[in-house]
């Protein structure tokens, strides 16, 4: 279908530039602003999936709360430009070399794979593929472990920023006071 | 659309996240990186799911979008304990855990 091809290619060329954007600009706050831009073309490609409940998620949860919590730390500790010196000289082409290296061995991984079915469109799929009901039998009969320990580590995630965020000497003050009352 | 495609442009996306995260200096813009990285890998699950036809895939991505939030919940309270003591924001500087 040339319709799936020309939003492939106009998503995927938008993810790239997303990407090269969050990596190349200098400023915190515009490089978040790319992840957003990022994500947004990554949604349109589960779409081209028919992943249709982590599109929105990806929407909803990432490019909606996640980056919301990214630009609030950005104006918290202020987005300053970062120094354009290096401590160590050389670094930085090294990193550069490094990221080639394993794109090339990622192609040639997947090039080379003998999977017969990479070239194919995929598998016929039913209409209900990717649908919430659909992520959710799954999740609820047969990852219903999976979908327990994730809420599970959410919960200690939410705890520990918690006690990140919380001020220096702040559980010495309770159990002081609380030695005086 | 191959999936091919799909798995070639989730290495070139990791590729580039990967750059990122070797080669910025500001944590901010690390954790940054790292989620792209996630996010090929969220990309290349999503296009396998697809492959077989098989929903199994897009809960892994699933799992692998809350793992996101979590790192990402844990790395900006740090940056901002970072920020809070006057550390400078450096990945070079902040070569010691010590609090």
């Amino acid at each position: 279908m040339i319709f799936e091809q020309i939003v492939f290619f106009i998503a995927a060329i938008g993810a790239l530039a997303g990407a090269a954007g969050v990596v190349l600009l200098r400023n915190p706050f515009y490089s978040v602003l790319a992840l957003v831009g990022h994500l947004f073309f990554l949604a349109v490609l589960f779409l081209l999936l028919r992943a249709q409940f982590l599109a929105a998620a990806q929407l909803i949860v990432y490019a909606g709360a996640v980056m919301v919590l990214y630009v609030f730390v950005v104006a918290y500790i202020g987005g300053a430009d970062e120094p354009l010196g290096q401590n160590i000289p050389g670094l930085r082409p090294l990193g550069v070399l490094f990221a080639v290296c394993l794109l090339a061995e990622l192609c040639i991984a997947v090039i080379g794979s003998g999977l017969q079915a990479l070239d194919s469109h995929g598998a016929d799929i039913g209409n209900g593929f990717g649908t919430p009901s659909q992520i959710g039998s799954l999740l609820l009969k047969q990852f219903l472990i999976p979908f327990e320990a994730a809420s599970y580590l959410l919960l200690v995630a939410a705890v520990g920023a918690l006690v990140l965020a919380r001020k220096r000497r702040g559980f010495e003050e309770l159990t002081g006071e609380g030695g005086t009352a | 659309m191959n999936v091919t495609w799909y798995v070639v442009l989730s290495a070139f996306l990791f590729a580039i996240g990967a750059a990122g995260v070797l080669t910025r200096r500001n944590p901010l813009v690390v954790l940054l990186c790292l989620e792209l990285m996630l996010n090929a890998g969220n990309l290349a699950l999503i296009a396998f799911s697809r492959m077989w036809g098989n929903g199994d895939g897009q809960i892994f991505a699933l799992v692998v979008m809350v793992v996101a939030a979590c790192e990402v919940v844990v790395g900006l309270g740090i940056i901002v304990g970072i920020f809070r003591r006057r550390i400078p924001e450096d990945v070079d500087a902040l070569s010691e855990l010590r609090g």
